[in-house]
């Protein structure tokens, strides 16, 4: 069996598609490494909800 | 219709590959921002985790980028009359100014709110009043109505910096309005230079750069004024927390050069321009190129030093 080669839209569309995802990826990743930073860093506390669940 | 199959009805020659998209950003524009940003954030007295200090610049330079975009939006009309931007992703025909609308105006509010989330509130704003003053009092207002648009529009440019210094240490001091007034004065010689060998560009488009509401001679003025300014300032740096022995040499040659191309374009009439192409003009954009680079280059070596003792003075 045998494929037509891909049209140069496809081709075109392709790339685009891969640049989004290849973005939203980036993103996914810095976003994680921001948060462990943030929450391994010495002045990083846990809100105090004590007071909350009090009330 | 197979699934594999496409009817030439559907297909759009021009339709945008993701670089279009990109290209709506102002890439160029972005390295500028990027490099003057990271400056501003490494010349800050604090140490900033590489992480952070990364997040910072990328959130910087894509809010530069969103702004570069509603620009795009909004002066797509004049890009198309313009050889120099007729090409772009809108004017070419690839991107529906709509999409560069709604990709600005996402990617401005991701970019504020991830810097104000990496680093602080106070740097978010900061980001958000710049792409508000590039997009609505520079391209929207101001832009089209007074020939001091290059003044205005390098006030937005001189930004990062100042973003930079906020993003590390949470406040304001001299440094990052010394560095903001660095591009501030830089902008408005490096486009008059340009406007002066590109002229027929400003007048097609009819926005009233300098060079057609006040005339060429006017603008040669402007150019030396400005640059003798610029010169004060620059080397005035050398003496303030950013500044240091390196700097100093490097803004002592620098804007000797950069006044002696003033001096030139100043004493030149338009029959010395256009009998060699505006040689001088053009090598004096080409300097300004440099002269920006370096001088942040300079700050960025000054506060490179610091740990290792070698403080400015």
């Amino acid at each position: 069996m045998s494929f037509k080669p891909p049209h140069e839209l496809h081709r075109r569309r392709f790339g685009r598609n891969m640049g989004v995802g290849v973005s939203l990826a980036a993103f996914v990743v810095l976003v994680l490494a921001l948060t462990i930073v943030k929450v391994t860093s010495d002045d990083f506390k846990f809100p105090n909800t004590s007071a909350a669940e009090q009330n | 219709m197979s699934d594999a199959s496409i009817q030439a009805s559907m297909i759009h020659e021009d339709e945008a590959s993701f670089s279009d998209y990109f290209a709506l950003l102002k890439p160029r524009v972005m390295s500028l921002v990027v490099f003057t940003a990271l400056v501003g954030l490494l010349a800050a007295p604090v140490s900033v985790h590489p992480v952070i200090g990364f997040c910072a610049v990328l959130f910087i330079a894509i809010g530069g980028g969103a702004s570069g975009a509603l620009n795009m939006w909004w002066d797509a009309d004049i890009d198309a009359v313009m050889k120099r931007t007729k090409t772009r992703p809108i004017p070419a025909g690839k991107v529906e100014a709509g999409e560069a609308m709604s990709l600005g105006l996402a990617l401005s509010g991701m970019s504020v709110i991830m810097l104000a989330l990496a680093t602080n509130v106070f740097a978010g704003a900061f980001l958000a009043f710049t792409i508000f003053f590039y997009v609505v009092v520079y391209t929207m207002w101001l832009k089209r109505l007074t020939p001091q648009n290059i003044v205005i529009g390098g006030a937005a440019g001189a930004f990062p910096p100042v973003i930079g210094w906020i993003a590390a240490t949470g406040s304001l001091s001299i440094e990052p309005w010394l560095m903001f007034a660095l591009t501030f004065m830089w902008t408005p010689p490096h486009f008059w230079a340009l406007a002066l060998f590109m002229r027929k560009d400003y007048d097609d488009a009819g926005v009233p750069m300098l060079t057609v509401t006040h005339g060429r001679r006017s603008t040669r003025v402007h150019i030396l004024v400005y640059t003798i300014l610029l010169a004060v300032l620059a080397v005035g740096t050398s003496f303030s927390g950013v500044g240091g022995p390196v700097y100093l040499a490097v803004a002592v040659v620098l804007n000797a050069l950069f006044l002696q191309g003033a001096w030139k374009i100043w004493r030149r009439d338009e029959d010395d321009s256009e009998g060699d192409n505006f040689k001088v003009e053009r090598s004096f954009f080409k300097l300004s190129l440099l002269y920006l680079f370096l001088h942040f280059g300079a700050i960025l070596i000054e506060a490179l030093l610091k740990p290792f003792g070698l403080e400015g003075w």
